[in-house]
């Protein structure tokens, strides 16, 4: 479980998170929606530990992880997946590399062994042959995927993704939510994905959370979000340039009317 | 504005220190992983060795050139090769070839972590428990430190080749000569002293490079602006350096 109070997180006078509060229950997938730059990732990158948030806390199975040093904390990312928004393969490595990163760097296992997870894990993402290419050969989808295996070779308890399933093809994307509803109801794996494809957010999510202003202003279920009054959130889904959201902004001249 | 820079350039010296401290810890705690160390070696040493030797030889040539202007009054020519090969091995085949090496490897460490930052993949490191320094800076650092002397040498051996051109052939020194004079004229200490020098510029052009490329902002043209601040910081600071490694040597070591 993965339960977060009054998180906090600034750059320089931008203020990102302010007293965020959100549980994660294991074996749960909540789906964060939220409009761009509103601190979606830099909310997912604080509880891997790769910000540290000024205030608040992150309590993961009941640990408090703010306060871990960067090795304790490594037990806890060994336990965790993530997969970022632009794939972030390694430019030096080669997909098959890219995929038993983890499993090369921590583990001393037989080749034929690191192989077939290799191919196991490129398999649930519905990608094969492709081993020997570099990144630099891969469309913007391919890597993604590639990244989503690299995600699942180490079998995580916890995986993480920064928009899935923006810029990949709708079929794909449909096979990547399969995969993300299958993880969590078959495996028990706890996810949180952050999106802005509403039909991936209703399609995957056990819960959707809504940031705004650094907050989440409504926390329920597809249907509870789906049908919801709360006129920030309901101009959000339904992905309307005007109402609460952008009344003080004009979308087309970038100025207040 | 004078406070400022000099600030600005206390605080990048605390930082390159705080790198250089966490190097050394993760080189003293294992597993180091030596065949990365090796391929940053590779990609280090091969492909300077020409431009290296190229300067290292017109250098050779300019200085037994200029040593001729300079004695011709005193007709003191013989002398020639020893000032050649003393100047090169204590001072100028170890500057330059760390000058060209910052210009040339230093940059590209810049540009190669820093694109790693701006696409995330560095955070993707930590994300999977693998620690930056470690990982990136290590294998870098090492094979800087290590290169770095073995250049040196191939750059002192080739000047040295380059005087005996300008020496043998327009000065009419007979090349046993040369060479006697050479020999007699250097001493170990000499090459010593130029060595140490060289591993602490290849540290400063590891860590100078790999500090750039980590704390780049703003995409690509914070990688650019990293880069080209990169290479300036190396020379100024083996610039720096070298005064202060001379000093040491000469004033108060006494060698």
């Amino acid at each position: 479980m993965i339960e977060i109070k009054d998180l906090c997180k600034t750059f320089g006078n931008n203020i990102v998170l302010k007293d965020l509060t959100l549980t994660i229950n294991d074996g749960e997938t909540k789906v964060v929606i939220g409009r761009s730059g509103v601190g979606k990732s830099v909310f997912l990158k604080n509880i891997v530990g790769i910000l540290r948030p000024d205030s608040g806390s992150i309590k993961i199975n009941g640990q408090e992880a703010t306060e871990l040093s960067e090795r304790d904390y490594n037990k806890f990312r060994m336990e965790m997946g993530m997969v970022f928004q632009g794939g972030a393969l390694f430019d030096s490595l080669n997909v098959a590399e890219n995929v038993s990163f983890v499993l090369d760097e921590f583990m001393q296992l037989d080749k034929k062994i690191v192989r077939d997870r290799v191919e196991e894990s490129l398999g649930l993402v519905g990608l094969q042959g492709i081993e020997e290419m570099m990144p630099s050969e891969l469309s913007g989808g391919m890597k993604k995927r590639v990244s989503l295996a690299r995600a699942l070779c180490m079998k995580p308890q916890m995986i993480f993704y920064d928009e899935p399933t923006t810029g990949v093809d709708p079929i794909t994307a449909d096979a990547i939510n399969n995969l993300i509803i299958d993880l969590g109801r078959k495996l028990q794996v706890t996810s949180i994905v952050v999106t802005h494809d509403m039909n991936s957010a209703y399609k995957v999510a056990d819960s959707i959370a809504m940031f705004y202003h650094g907050r989440v202003i409504a926390e329920g279920g597809p249907d509870e979000i789906r049908n919801t009054r709360h006129p920030v959130v309901k101009q959000f889904i339904h992905g309307e340039a005007h109402g609460p959201i952008t009344d003080n902004e004009n979308l087309i001249y970038g100025h207040s009317h | 504005m004078i406070t400022n820079i000099l600030y600005r350039f206390v605080k990048y010296v605390g930082e390159l220190t705080l790198l250089f401290g966490m190097t050394m810890y993760h080189i003293f705690t294992p597993p180091v992983k030596m065949y990365r160390v090796l391929s940053q070696a590779k990609r280090i040493g091969p492909g300077s060795f020409l431009i290296a030797a190229l300067v290292a030889f017109f250098i050779g040539m300019i200085m037994a050139l200029q040593m001729e202007y300079l004695l011709l009054e005193i007709s003191d020519d013989i002398y020639i090769p020893s000032v050649v090969a003393v100047s090169l091995t204590r001072e100028l085949a170890p500057v330059l070839t760390a000058l060209i090496v910052a210009g040339r490897i230093g940059a590209g460490i810049t540009a190669e972590i820093g694109s790693m930052t701006v696409t995330e993949q560095v955070d993707a490191l930590r994300a999977f428990a693998v620690n930056p320094v470690k990982y990136l800076v290590v294998p870098r650092f090492l094979g800087l430190v290590i290169m770095l002397p073995i250049l040196t040498v191939f750059a002192d051996l080739v000047g040295i080749m380059g005087g005996f051109v300008i020496c043998v052939y327009k000065l009419y020194i007979s090349p046993t000569l040369y060479f006697t004079m050479v020999t007699e004229a250097l001493t170990v200490k000499d090459i010593v002293t130029g060595l140490t020098k060289t591993i602490c510029f290849g540290a400063i052009i590891a860590l100078v490079g790999c500090h750039q490329g980590l704390n780049v902002q703003s995409g690509a043209e914070g990688v650019g602006r990293s880069t080209t601040t990169a290479v300036v910081i190396s020379f100024i600071l083996i610039i720096i350096a070298d005064c202060f490694f001379t000093t040491l040597f000469y004033f108060i070591l006494r060698v």
